[in-house]
């Protein structure tokens, strides 16, 4: 994994993000780089923090302090601008099952601007690509889950994002599924959209170009999956998910 | 603009690909307006009467001929003792009895005097008030006939704006506020809260969507049904039960914006409340529906309340609507008569639209 990003663009860059709810410190004092055409694995236990930071990072959610820029823009001041340059993809499955394939590609292409043909040229493009030109005209809802989801990724990248953030994306698909999933992140890394992901699956996190790892809204380690590994000693990402978890404070919600 | 018209047209999809829903929505005021019109009329038809005659004289003779004739009463049986009337009362099968006194003709033309007496089921005391008057009625005409001697002092009664007393014109405007309510309210905050269940919700808030936007283009496509079924129900008052629109129909519409508006913030305060489609639907069902059916004024008259209740009633949008409805359509005032409803209305909708998109805003940080 030495591709040697740290001398190529910064698409985003975090500094000291910190979020509280009350007393609470949800997100503490958080600070790293993500590279343009990076797969970057977002990973922690649930409640670590890892929501509450995505959001900041989509211009969702406003930092209790600290600033993040993304696609160059700070989410704070330029929040319009940084929603036009990311895509996003939720857990729950998010396109509209009453809506045709097509629709949806164009729904979503209209609310980012992009003009009926640039829709029509893209969307024909993509279901090409996917093998799923037939499937054109079937409303989604009658789509198996695997396909909903790649087709959910295929319309988070649509408008050609710089950074797209994909939030626990393969939840709940089979394993076969879940690498053709991963074949398209790594087809939209190369195309030079950067790829912010979190996951539960650590076999997911291997595929990562680097991983952060959240534990009570500190990011305690963040580098390749290889050099981690080296670092702690053990075999696979679980165990350095395992050895860093051990010393949670918060319990899993 | 541009982002909002494809959001507009997407909500109208949501709505047509639905047919279920797109039935209900378009058939629902129909068939609301119908059963209100004629089946569950508060006119009393048809009861069943009982008579016992113990004088048999061209006086009682005369009296239950009207009776029979009468579209009111239909004669069941005739019974000569008490113990019979009674059991017919029980079984149900005679409503009210009517009982003569013995040698009635005579009595009224000597004494001046003679008495009817009617028993009712009281259980239902409606019915039974109105029975009461009816049979006074027939025998007061009875008795003009014999007698050819109007009673003294005779109360001329004129009931201004609804002579027929038809009960429809009190339900139609309770049922147009009941109906957009329910539309409004019910489905906007439904379809709303019905993304944020899907997830969609959350795609759309990261997108360069503006929320108001999203907000606001989910009110469209129910705005517009609402101006359609109040054109159905208007349409169907005015041909099907012969309820007029005595007033301008100008400000009669102008009115039922205002309200639609005010059912549509009601739904988006909603939908920024709960978080599942359930809980959409029951809150207003159970906190808007069931307060405009039963404290609008719509079925029981809002003097009759004790006063906490008046108290809330002053709360419920669909009481002011109703109101105005009333003067504005049936007793054909000029507009001049419903500004405080108007006024009231319009608080009301720039109260909860203000309350809604604070909420909206304070999610989003």
């Amino acid at each position: 994994m030495s591709k040697g990003f740290s001398d190529r663009e910064k698409v985003i860059e975090v500094s000291g993000l910190t979020k509280k709810f009350g007393n609470f410190t949800a997100v503490d004092n958080i600070s790293f780089d993500v590279y343009k055409g990076e797969i970057f694995g977002f990973l922690g236990a649930n409640g670590a923090g890892k929501t509450t930071a995505m959001r900041m990072l989509c211009a969702l959610s406003i930092p209790t302090s600290g600033t993040a820029l993304v696609a160059n823009f700070d989410t704070m001041r330029e929040s319009d601008k940084v929603k036009s340059n990311i895509g996003y993809m939720s857990q729950k499955f998010s396109l509209y099952e009453d809506l045709k394939v097509w629709e949806n590609f164009r729904l979503f292409g209209g609310i980012y601007g992009m003009n009926e043909k640039e829709i029509a040229e893209k969307s024909n493009l993509m279901l090409d690509e996917l093998g799923f030109m037939s499937e054109k005209e079937t409303l989604v809802k009658s789509l198996p889950l695997g396909w909903k989801q790649k087709l959910a990724f295929s319309v988070a990248i649509f408008h050609k994002p710089r950074v797209v953030f994909l939030d626990e994306p393969t939840g709940g698909v089979d394993p076969s599924t879940r690498r053709q999933f991963w074949e398209l992140i790594y087809k939209a890394a190369h195309d030079g959209i950067t790829v912010f992901v979190t996951t539960h699956y650590m076999d997911e996190a291997e595929y990562c170009d680097r991983v952060s790892i959240m534990v009570d809204g500190r990011i305690d380690a963040l580098d390749t999956p290889r050099n981690l590994k080296i670092k702690f000693n053990v075999e696979g990402m679980e165990g350095v998910f395992l050895k860093l978890a051990r010393g949670a404070n918060r319990k899993e919600i | 603009m541009k982002q909002f018209l494809i959001f507009v047209k997407k909500e109208f999809m949501h709505i047509f690909r639905d047919s279920r829903t797109i039935l209900i929505l378009l058939l629902m005021p129909a068939i609301q307006i119908i059963l209100f019109g004629f089946a569950l009329s508060n006119e009393v038809k048809n009861i069943d009467i009982a008579i016992y005659d113990q004088s048999h004289d061209a006086a009682s003779r005369l009296v239950i001929r009207k009776i029979s004739e009468s579209p009111y009463f239909n004669l069941v049986a005739s019974v000569d003792n008490l113990n019979d009337a009674n059991k017919l009362l029980q079984s149900g099968k005679a409503k009210v009895v009517a009982v003569f006194e013995s040698n009635l003709y005579n009595k009224i033309l000597h004494e001046g005097r003679g008495s009817v007496q009617i028993i009712t089921d009281g259980t239902d005391p409606n019915t039974s008030n109105a029975v009461t008057r009816y049979v006074q009625a027939i025998i007061g005409e009875a008795q003009l006939d014999m007698t050819h001697i109007a009673l003294p002092v005779t109360a001329e009664l004129s009931m201004l704006y609804n002579p027929q007393m038809k009960s429809s014109y009190s339900f139609v405007p309770g049922v147009m506020g009941m109906i957009l309510m329910l539309i409004c309210a019910m489905m906007t905050s439904i379809s709303i809260v019905r993304e944020k269940e899907v997830g969609t919700m959350e795609v759309l808030l990261v997108s360069p969507m503006k929320p108001i936007y999203i907000i606001l283009s989910k009110a469209v496509p129910y705005f517009t049904l609402s101006l359609v079924n109040l054109t159905t129900v208007l349409l169907l008052s005015v041909f099907l039960l012969g309820v007029p629109i005595s007033g301008s129909i100008f400000w009669l519409i102008i009115v039922s914006v205002i309200f639609i508006l005010v059912a549509l913030s009601i739904g988006l305060l909603i939908s920024t409340l709960v978080d599942t489609q359930v809980a959409a639907m029951l809150i207003s069902g159970l906190v808007f529906m069931m307060p405009v059916m039963l404290l609008s004024g719509m079925i029981f008259p809002v003097e009759n309340m004790p006063f906490i209740l008046r108290a809330i009633v002053q709360f419920i949008p669909a009481k002011w609507y109703i109101l105005a409805v009333k003067k504005l359509m049936i007793q054909g005032l000029p507009v001049g008569y419903v500004l405080t409803e108007i006024s009231v209305l319009v608080g009301m909708a720039v109260v909860f639209t203000t309350i809604s998109l604070k909420k909206f805003r304070i999610r989003l940080a």
